[in-house]
């Protein structure tokens, strides 16, 4: 070895280990920021088959419109001690219920923080009939919460325009992109990263929430965000938060920001 | 919650059309060979059987079994011969009995 290769070689390993460095770094910031082009967003109904997508399309066909049933029989009852419906204060939800599914989570003035639907419909239950709330997942709540949702049906995603969102955006958004669990995976290593490709047989989703609550064939029932968040969480071996967290609430309310003007599908069929 | 049915009859028909006919009924079809989570058996409870009349002559009927999933959805054809009313009726587990009908006017 001549004394005059060893510079050489020494520059060689430090533009590899800079590369190397590098390609670490590109990797990190491509967890945190790999964002999906608003014009490639789709929903999982497009990935669908043709069973599963004529099963959501025909309203007679979709389980899901029987908990519908459920929900504006519940918006037409009287409930709790001031012996009040939903419809007493509201009146039709058709016609004055339109869009609202739309623009949750919501900031709530009195909880200083974003509150669900799920959760909107449960102060709505104790300040307003004086009744108890539903538990989360409870039927009932499903139920109301479905025959909402139905009324935003084609009515593009539209979070509130509300500067004191904007720190709770910022919450979800840094939960969706933290490594979690025992498998050390962020929410957008799998649903932004590698959208598309393929995860056991499934394409791997881009986790927009288009539908919710849904009826999933796997589940053979209806189920809210929450659930399915729950789900992905114990998919990568974290401790599933409780329902109605807040860490939920700021994900949801990230979750619905990052699709932005897609069309609510509630209440759709999931496989 | 009592259970909800979803019947697609179209409203109206050409006499000797084949139509297509839909049912939909809200049922938790636990099937009987489930475990809570301290071990017990949860006992059966499904839909057993479902009949479907048109103007109270039997068109179609079937059997339904412990692997049927939730909410059964039930499709069949029938050829469209007069106006009238096509019923269904669900009988199940613990006396479940459900009636539902819709009208067809035929043309």
């Amino acid at each position: 070895m001549s004394v005059a290769a060893i510079p050489r070689r020494l520059a060689v390993s430090a533009i590899l280990a800079g590369a190397l460095a590098a390609s670490f770094l590109a990797a990190s910031l491509l967890a945190a920021h790999a964002e999906i082009p608003l014009n490639e967003r789709r929903s999982v109904y497009e990935d669908m088959s043709a069973d599963n997508k004529a099963m959501q399309d025909d309203d007679t066909a979709n389980p899901a419109m029987l908990s519908v049933l459920d929900g504006e029989a519940l918006w037409q009852a009287k409930a709790g001690s001031a012996q009040k419906s939903c419809a007493d204060c509201h009146g039709d939800a058709k016609d004055k219920m339109k869009g609202v599914a739309a623009h949750y989570p919501a900031f709530d003035a009195a909880a200083g923080r974003p509150v669900n639907l799920e959760q909107r419909i449960n102060l709505c239950r104790e300040s307003h009939q004086n009744a108890t709330p539903f538990s989360f997942e409870s039927k009932e709540l499903l139920a109301l919460t479905a025959y909402l949702g139905l009324q935003s049906r084609g009515e593009p995603i539209a979070p509130p325009d509300d500067p004191r969102l904007k720190p709770f955006i910022e919450q979800g958004r840094a939960l969706y992109d933290q490594r979690q669990g025992q498998l050390n995976l962020s929410c957008g290593q799998c649903h932004d990263d590698n959208r598309g490709k393929s995860l056991a047989g499934n394409k791997v989703p881009q986790a927009h929430p288009t539908g919710y609550p849904i009826y999933r064939l796997e589940w053979q029932g209806v189920g809210s965000l929450q659930r399915r968040l729950r789900n992905c969480m114990i998919g990568m071996r974290a401790e599933p938060y409780p329902y109605g967290a807040t860490e939920h609430v700021n994900m949801e309310l990230y979750l619905m920001w990052r699709a932005r003007g897609m069309k609510l599908e509630t209440p759709a069929v999931r496989p | 919650m009592v259970a909800r049915t979803l019947i697609n009859v179209p409203a109206k028909a050409k006499r000797g059309e084949v139509i297509a006919i839909k049912s939909l009924i809200s049922h938790i079809m636990e099937n009987g060979f489930r475990h809570d989570n301290v071990g017990k058996p949860i006992p059966r409870d499904i839909i057993t059987s479902m009949v479907c009349t048109y103007n109270g002559e039997e068109i179609f009927s079937t059997t339904l079994y412990p692997a049927i999933a939730a909410n059964p959805f039930i499709t069949f054809y029938t050829v469209a011969t007069e106006t009238g009313t096509i019923a269904f009726k669900w009988t199940g587990d613990n006396g479940f009995v459900i009636d539902a009908s819709a009208k067809i006017t035929v043309e």
